[in-house]
């Protein structure tokens, strides 16, 4: 695997903004479906800006420093700026991830989506799963969704009650 | 501040006295082993002396060593030789036993054989990473040509019952290889105690170079060169000997047997002192492997709550090296194979360090990684949501069983 940036390096010696907010606005949990780590965003929000982040994470140098990463770029932003935020913005605030890791950058975005998703309800507004509020399909983006959750489920080995197209199998390696 | 290595599975520093035995033949003395001329044949008595210090450590025949260029060819070698050689009549294809523990130069050539049509059978494990020999008994059949089950494994330090498994595979006449790239120079190895027709060794986890290792092949051992080329190494591999690497591995070999019994002694002492120190001092650890058969330089430990790989960065900024697993699965997103067929559930075999301890370890050394490692694990964890459920009640200590 190529090394770490300098960047990712300095997150992970010193991660920022770890912990939880006691009355958080939004918390948004996500497992990776290809690993199965598993971060944790918990936000405040005041006049639509987010003022406070916090996480906690359950992953690899890469995930944490992409949490780490993600509460810095998110504070201060609106509710809108920060659903335009995409993993590979993340990524690219760390001067990259070696390409194996790329995918651990999907984790900042997806909680802090999930974040907002449950902070939008809170408001009694609903965020379509893909980041839309007003999202024409919904029902499609709900269960690419689940179908996400699944493939978590089978990455910690977790036999979930699996539609029979989808055969929940532990991803056990052969290297 | 120096760095504390606590990596000697991966690999060995090397030795200054291999060092010095190799450099004449990096330099001045370049000749070709094959040569007639006096450069060549000070080359060939060179490669002839690492032979005899190789076979010795062995207890092999210096005839029955063949020079590869490491641990993964001898495996490669092995496997593929002898398939290589089984006659393709009865209309059965041949078969494979081997273990679901392997390192991947024996799993990947077993699959990679399995889609040229090979049968293979992989024996499963228990909880302390030990093949029983009952299962290869019931998994030997009258097709199979080889039996292939390491002596040590690389990411837990259990030791197999080679010799009991490879006493059945004689009884069926089938040929029996061992990879004992991890046993060598840490626990005795000899090829007629272990009973095995094929032994596959490396040189760089004995203290000596990288790219260099050797296949022990019985003599009358049915079994198809690997690499076709030149007569070198009786026709057995071709290609023109690596001979400062094999003037290296000769003398780490001459050194490991002198050096084994103590070193092995005090890799035993520093390591139990080390398991200790975690149990005693860091909450919800598990110790992985098998208790007492196992590598004396080896110790595996599952952290809950938290991934091996954070560990291990965190752990690097403080100057101490280790792995997660095998150095080959670094980057690999799936949980070690081994400790998943040791029936780990995946999350827990996740958050998993190995520590391997070399020559040079000091009790200072263990002393200080304790403290680093008491620091880290609460740092770590003090970010883990998994850690957070557990201590607010939420979430039972073990990883929940599926
Ligand atoms: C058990 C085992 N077999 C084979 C190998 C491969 O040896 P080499 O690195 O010399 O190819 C290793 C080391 O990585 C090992 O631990
Ligand atoms: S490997 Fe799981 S998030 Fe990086």
């Amino acid at each position: 695997m190529e090394p770490y940036t300098e960047k990712v390096m300095d997150h992970i010696r010193n991660p920022r903004n770890v912990g939880e907010i006691d009355d958080p606005d939004g918390v948004g949990e996500i497992g990776n479906p290809i690993c199965g780590d598993v971060m944790r965003l918990y936000i405040k929000v005041e006049d639509n800006r987010i003022t406070d982040a916090k996480f906690q994470t359950f992953g690899c140098g890469a995930a944490i420093a992409v949490s780490s990463m993600l509460t810095e770029l998110v504070i201060g932003k609106t509710i809108e700026d920060a659903l335009r935020l995409s993993n590979r913005a993340v990524a690219e605030a760390l001067d990259g991830l070696p390409p194996v890791k790329m995918h651990c950058s999907a984790l900042g975005e997806d909680a802090l989506r999930a974040a907002i998703r449950d902070y939008m309800a809170k408001q009694g507004q609903q965020l379509c799963v893909c980041g839309e509020l007003d999202c024409p399909c919904r029902p499609e983006c709900e269960e690419r969704e689940r179908t996400r959750e699944r493939a978590h489920a089978a990455a910690h080995g977790i036999e979930v009650e699996a539609p029979e197209d989808s055969p929940a199998t532990a991803g056990g390696s052969t290297n | 501040m120096a760095y504390i290595y606590f990596d000697h599975n991966a690999t060995t520093p090397l030795d200054p006295a291999v060092l010095e035995a190799m450099m004449p033949f990096l330099h001045e003395a370049h000749g070709n082993a094959s040569s007639f001329h006096s450069p060549g044949r000070e080359a060939r008595e060179a490669v002839d002396l690492a032979r005899k210090q190789v076979a010795s450590l062995i207890g092999a025949q210096p005839a029955e060593i063949v020079f590869t260029s490491g641990g993964t060819e001898a495996d490669n070698h092995a496997l593929r030789g002898v398939i290589a050689r089984v006659k393709a009549g009865a209309g059965q294809p041949p078969h494979l036993v081997t273990s679901a523990i392997e390192h991947p130069a024996v799993l990947n050539t077993a699959q990679m054989l399995e889609q040229q049509g090979c049968a293979v059978s992989y024996l499963p494990v228990d909880e302390y990473g030990r093949v029983r020999p009952e299962d290869a008994r019931s998994a030997i059949n009258d097709a199979t040509a080889l039996v292939s089950v390491m002596l040590a494994n690389n990411e837990v330090g259990t030791i197999q019952p080679v010799a009991a498994i490879a006493a059945i595979a004689r009884e069926r006449k089938a040929i029996m290889h061992t990879d004992a790239v991890q046993g060598l120079g840490r626990i005795p190895v000899d090829v007629d105690a272990l009973g095995v027709d094929l032994l596959s060794i490396s040189a760089h986890k004995v203290y000596g170079p990288k790219g260099i290792g050797a296949l022990y092949i019985r003599r009358g051992t049915r079994i198809a060169p690997l690499i076709y080329g030149g007569h070198q190494e009786r026709r057995r591999r071709g290609g023109t000997e690596n001979v400062p690497a094999i003037v290296g591995f000769g003398r780490a070999c001459e050194l490991a047997g002198e050096l084994l019994a103590e070193s092995a002694a005090r890799e035993a002492r520093l390591r139990d002192r080390l398991e200790q120190g975690i149990r005693e001092r860091i909450e919800h650890v598990r110790i992985n492997g098998h208790p007492s058969e196992r590598l004396p330089n080896t110790l595996n430990v599952g952290f809950t709550f938290v991934e091996g790989e954070s560990l291990l960065m965190n752990l690097d900024i403080e100057r101490v090296a280790v792995s997660t697993g095998s150095a080959c699965s670094s980057g690999d997103l799936q949980p070690s194979h081994v400790l998943l067929a040791m029936g780990f559930e995946a999350e827990a075999a996740h958050g998993t360090l190995r520590f391997s301890l070399g020559r040079r370890t000091t009790e200072e050394e263990i002393a200080t990684v304790l403290d680093v490692l008491v620091r880290v694990v609460a740092r770590v964890r003090a970010m883990s949501p998994m850690y957070r459920d557990f201590i607010k009640g939420r979430r039972p200590a073990a990883a929940s069983k599926a």
